[in-house]
């Protein structure tokens, strides 16, 4: 009797190879894109030229002129249909096509259906729009000014910029805390706006069959069914005829969960047409249009004790939103989670005013790789963290570790109200230092500097809650953030599982596979993963928030269970003993008293089929449905040593050191790949990515020159570390990890970059650090600001 | 990104292609790597009525040294082929430093060093190289044929010398006389990243007397800039530490960058001057 061998199965713990990339390397993946139907037609969009303006008029004329095309459609013509504005995900309207002003550039002013792409582009070009322009805003300054003019003049009763006000803590006892400081650290600074930017862009085909009055739409969506309720919610289509199918998708990163006006456009015009109709976003559209993340103004202070304690913490928070308030997230809070900020640091008391502004900018607000503005919570946690260090003259990394939450205070309640749950934060800390050899460190950096050489170390330390929800706090149009897995077992004991997330790149046909496998002994090998249609995946809302392993991934392991469940009383009919004398091993059955009388699962399979015992209803099928109890809350340290050179202000990333806790890793290769990932796009935009804008509201990033992807050429090497503290309350013990290395690794290259720095006074410079930035911080001793408008 | 409708001919031999743009005049444009044409013609930016696609055309991806000693570089001459040579030698130092900074790998494996000098963006690479360097552009036509000097050959942003009908068949580089000291230093914030600053400088001496000197400037003006004093204070000079900061300072003087995202103005002069003071002055860099 030899036991299953878990990792030659691809269990739990086995870095086994992704299933879903022998199709991606190959070119064989099918992708939007890639799909085409009989008889099916192409649609343009025509954007905007302009920030801010009014539109005089629409000519299409020219356009219905030539031949091969077949519809050209404006706001006008939506609003017939109660379609020019749609409902966003955070309760405020957004144009499908512009009826009255223009309110970014970008935006979708009309479309253009066509007999193929070229046409219809044609199309777009022969349109004539009059516009009469209006002043430009592209920051929250120049929104909230008394002078400024008003952007949302479509929304009754809204008489400024204001998009929305925000507060949460202790106002009073934080401001008591203050008083009784011994010193006060304030930090002002701006996150700059920055793009997913997936390598697909968005598109769709709408087929809405006239025949059968059912409407399939395959597009790149990262949360189908939460499309299949909006489409059938917002165009009040029956729900059970419509089918929503997320083929395979090339990057999401958030950008992928909001419903964009091309989306609903293709819709519109395959109804209207009764045929096919197909979007691609081009490469611009997808840059100036779609989610952006972050952008948002800190201005905060931590009050401080002499010994080094955080006594209370505050800050105000200005967004920058764009012309529509349309964050994807599904919090009820209306700055997502920003104030996890601070929840790996045990402070009493802390108060969070927040305020978002409509600005001449696109929408979209998503989290890039982030659950609903952590990245920005993180950063300026960390970057504060460093001041009040510097300002107690004390050393950053026994600050932290005087102000880190201890392993035996958990489960830990952060002023904010959220319950931290696991960790072990000074051993990632200690580890991290240890591995980047911190104290040889700071004496080569002191040799260095007196050779006019400038190093410089920059440490970043977070938890973060990631896998919303729990279905108290978070929702999307009233629809609970659950997940679910269904899975059946065939009489040969091999399975099909499906599951309400859809992988955009995360990896889940190899790593739910491996779950199955853990919990059921059936090989890795013997499972297929399928995501993404809404016709045959049971209901689930979707992958973004590093929510799939936490939720989704929580409902495989429990409907595997059940499926074991059940499997047991096929076990003991088989074994012909009571149930209670079934023993489970991994893969087998067998009876307690004799260990080697025993079935294997696949055993138990068949029988589901052929040979079930009265009264059990035949079959090896079930599905479940996962409300998580609560969030999860990996933590991570991260470490980065550079260069900088002051003739020229360039820097060059000498070490980087990363220490994650993310709990018990499936698939320690893919958990290795996330990590990776999220420390290329830190670095990225620590270094060299910014979506900004110009006086008169151009957009300076609308294009792969100028806004910019690292290589593999200048991207550092990263060495990976970990501690494992298992999540107390998923069923596997896994917390989310998809994000952390995105949250919190940008601060740790910018607190390296300051520290070089650290004898010039220089207290900030905003990302991405730009050569000529941190020149100009070196040759001026001055912090530097990255706030649009730029001169272009 | 849909382009426009042209036609596209892809002529066989030389004659043939002059044929075509003497036929078509201004509504033709000439396709080589198609590295700077396609992404134009893709956003519509340009739409051209035909593209004469020189590809086929036999011949023309030499780069060789005449028994003049001149290096004559044909109108296929790719980026990698210059990347990768081994004509250019320890002769051509600033062509064989600046040769693997254009662009990455893919967009070299196509792009052309004559398309490169046609295109006359302000941030390419090689005009400042061949500027560095009095290099010179052979042009035909259906007509006959002229040398170009390429100080003359751009003449503003995106334009160049050539007539309707005439094709780039060949750029050339003048022999070096002395030893050759050249760099081309490049600031840019990614591989495949068009300049922030680049300085292309290609010195001779003889017995440590500056005998020419060429410095130009990439992406700090509406054209690449020959800096013709900082090259004169050179001359006659044993490039000592004070004639160096000279030539460095008036470099930086002869640029005209503008205040954009990728740097102030103040900045990139002052990465001028500091690239000139390195390229002259060579030492190992600060950072690693
Ligand atoms: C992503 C990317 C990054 C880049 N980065 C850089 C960089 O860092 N530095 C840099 O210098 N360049 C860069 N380039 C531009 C690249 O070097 C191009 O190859 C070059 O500018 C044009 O050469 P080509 O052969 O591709 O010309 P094409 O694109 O074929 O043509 C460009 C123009 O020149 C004309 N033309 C071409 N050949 C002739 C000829 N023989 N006679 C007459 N007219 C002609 C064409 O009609 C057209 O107007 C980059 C390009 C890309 C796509």
């Amino acid at each position: 009797m030899t036991r299953v061998d878990e990792i030659g199965i691809g269990g739990l713990g086995a870095s086994r190879r992704r299933v879903e990339d022998a199709r991606f390397i190959r070119g064989c993946g099918n992708y939007t894109d890639d799909i085409k139907l009989p008889g099916m037609l192409h649609m343009e969009v025509l954007r905007s030229p302009v920030a801010h303006a009014r539109i005089k008029s629409i000519d299409t004329s020219a356009a219905w002129a030539i031949p091969g095309v077949r519809l050209v459609l404006t706001g006008e013509m939506a609003a017939q249909r109660n379609l020019a504005w749609m409902p966003t995900l955070s309760y405020d309207t957004q144009a499908v096509l512009a009826t009255d002003k223009v309110r970014f550039q970008g935006q979708e002013v009309a479309c253009v259906v066509a007999d193929d792409p070229y046409t219809a582009k044609d199309g777009c070009e022969a349109i004539v729009v009059e516009y009469e322009q209006l002043p430009a805003i592209v920051n929250p300054t120049q929104a909230l000014a008394p002078d400024a003019p008003l952007i949302r003049d479509d929304k009754e009763g809204q008489t400024d910029n204001v998009c929305y006000r925000w507060e949460v803590g202790d106002k009073a006892g934080t401001d008591r805390a203050f008083a009784r400081a011994d010193k006060v650290t304030r930090l002002k600074l701006h996150y700059p706006r920055s793009h997913p930017s997936p390598i697909e862009c968005c598109g769709s085909i709408a087929n809405y069959d006239p025949a059968t009055g059912k409407l399939t739409v395959y597009m790149t969506s990262q949360a189908p069914h939460i499309i299949r309720a909006a489409v059938a919610l917002v165009a009040e289509l029956p729900e059970h005829l419509i089918r929503i199918v997320s083929p395979d998708i090339g990057g999401g990163f958030g950008n992928k969960v909001p419903v964009y006006p091309g989306y609903v456009c293709s819709i519109l015009c395959s109804i209207l047409l009764g045929k096919p109709v197909k979007w691609t976003e081009d490469k611009s559209g997808n840059l100036i249009s779609t989610g952006f993340a972050r952008d948002m103004y800190f201005d905060g202070e931590l009050a401080l004790r002499e010994d080094g304690r955080i006594l209370a913490l505050r800050f105000h928070a200005d967004t920058d939103q764009g012309a529509f308030f349309s964050d994807a997230q599904p919090s009820k809070f209306k700055i997502g989670l920003v104030h996890s900020a601070f929840a790996c640091y045990d402070i009493p008391v802390g108060h969070i005013t927040a305020r978002g502004a409509y600005t001449n900018k696109a929408p979209g607000g998503v989290a890039y790789r982030c659950s609903f503005r952590v990245t920005e919570a993180m950063f300026f946690q960390e970057r504060i963290i460093a001041a009040a260090a510097a300002d107690l003259g004390m050393d950053p990394a026994e600050f932290r570790r005087v102000n880190l939450v201890r392993d035996d205070q958990f489960p830990y309640r952060t002023p904010f109200g959220f319950l931290t749950d696991s960790g072990q934060y000074r051993r990632c800390l200690d580890l991290g230092l240890d591995a980047i050899g911190y104290e040889d460190f700071l004496k080569d950096k002191e040799e260095a500097r007196l050779r006019g050489r400038r190093l410089g170390i920059g440490i970043s330390t977070m938890t973060e809650p990631l896998g919303a929800g729990n279905s108290r706090e978070y929702d999307i149009l009233g629809i609970k953030m659950f997940d679910s897995a269904e899975l059946r077992v065939h009489p040969t004991g091999k399975a099909i599982l499906r599951t309400g997330a859809k992988s955009q790149g995360q990896g889940h046909e190899t790593t739910w596979a491996q779950i199955v496998s853990h919990e059921l002994g059936i090989p890795a090998a013997d499972v297929v993963v399928e995501e993404g249609d809404t016709d045959t995946a049971p209901f689930g809302m979707g992958t973004y928030a590093s929510r799939s392993t936490p939720v989704a991934g929580a409902a495989v392991s429990m409907v595997s269970r059940k499926i074991r469940a059940k499997a047991r009383k096929l076990a003991a009919h088989l074994l012909e003993v009571s149930e209670e004398d079934v023993e489970w091993e991994l893969g087998r059955f067998f009876v307690r008293s004799a260990p080697n009388r025993g079935v294997t699962i696949q055993e138990c399979a068949m029988a589901a089929y052929g040979n079930m015992p009265d009264g059990l209803e035949p079959g090896l099928e079930n599905n479940a449905y996962y409300d998580p109890p609560n969030l999860t809350w990996p933590f991570a340290c991260y470490l980065v040593i550079v260069e900088v050179d002051p003739e020229t202000g360039v820097w060059d990333v000498l070490r980087v050191v990363a220490v994650d806790d993310c709990g018990v890793r499936i698939n320690p290769m893919i958990v290795e790949g996330q990590i990776t990932g999220g420390l290329t796009e830190a670095y990225a935009m620590s270094n060299m990515q910014f979506m900004t804008f110009d006086a008169e509201g151009n957009c300076v990033g609308s294009n792969y020159l100028d806004y910019l992807l690292p290589t593999a050429w200048e991207t550092p090497g990263f060495e990976l570390h970990e501690v494992v503290t298992p999540c107390p309350h998923h069923p596997i013990g896994a917390k989310g990890v998809g994000e952390c290395a995105a949250v919190g690794g940008p601060a740790a290259f910018v607190n390296a970059v300051l520290d070089a720095l650290s004898d010039t006074g220089v207290r900030n410079i905003d990302m991405p650090l730009l050569p000529d930035r941190v020149w100009e911080a070196i040759t001026t001793g001055r912090d530097v600001s990255g706030a649009p408008p730029v001169k272009t | 990104m849909y382009p426009a409708r042209f036609r596209y001919e892809a002529p066989r031999s030389l004659d043939e292609a002059l044929a075509l743009l003497a036929e078509h005049g201004d509504e033709a444009k000439v396709l080589a790597g198609g590295q700077s044409l396609i992404p134009m013609v893709k956003l519509r930016f340009a739409s051209p009525e035909l593209l004469v696609d020189i590809n086929n055309v036999p011949g023309l991806g030499y780069h060789r040294e005449a028994a003049s000693g001149v290096l004559e570089i044909g109108a296929l001459c790719r980026h990698v082929d210059l990347e990768f040579s081994d004509v250019l030698g320890d002769l051509r130092p600033t062509m064989a430093a600046a040769a693997p900074l254009i662009a990455d790998p893919i967009v070299r494996n196509r792009g052309t060093l004559v398309g490169s000098l046609c295109h006359a963006d302000p941030q390419g690479d090689w005009a400042s190289v061949m500027l560095a360097l009095d290099g010179e552009v052979v042009a035909v036509s259906a007509a006959g044929r002229r040398v170009i000097p390429v100080t003359e050959f751009v003449t503003g942003p995106f334009q160049n010398a050539l007539r309707p009908g005439e094709l780039a068949v060949e750029a050339r580089v003048p022999v070096p006389r002395g030893v050759p000291l050249g760099r081309y230093l490049k600031l840019e914030r990614r591989v495949g990243d068009f300049a922030t600053v680049g300085v292309a400088v290609a010195v001779e001496t003889s017995d440590g007397t500056v005998t020419r000197a060429g410095i130009a400037l990439t992406g700090v003006g509406a054209n690449n800039i020959k800096a013709v004093d900082a090259e004169r204070v050179l001359v006659g000079s044993t490039l000592d530490r004070a004639t160096i900061a000279e030539s460095a300072r008036l470099a930086a003087e002869a640029a005209k960058p503008r205040t954009d995202h990728r740097g102030s103005e103040a900045y990139k002069r002052h990465v001028v001057r500091t690239f000139v003071e390195r390229a002259l002055h060579p030492r190992p860099a600060v950072a690693a």
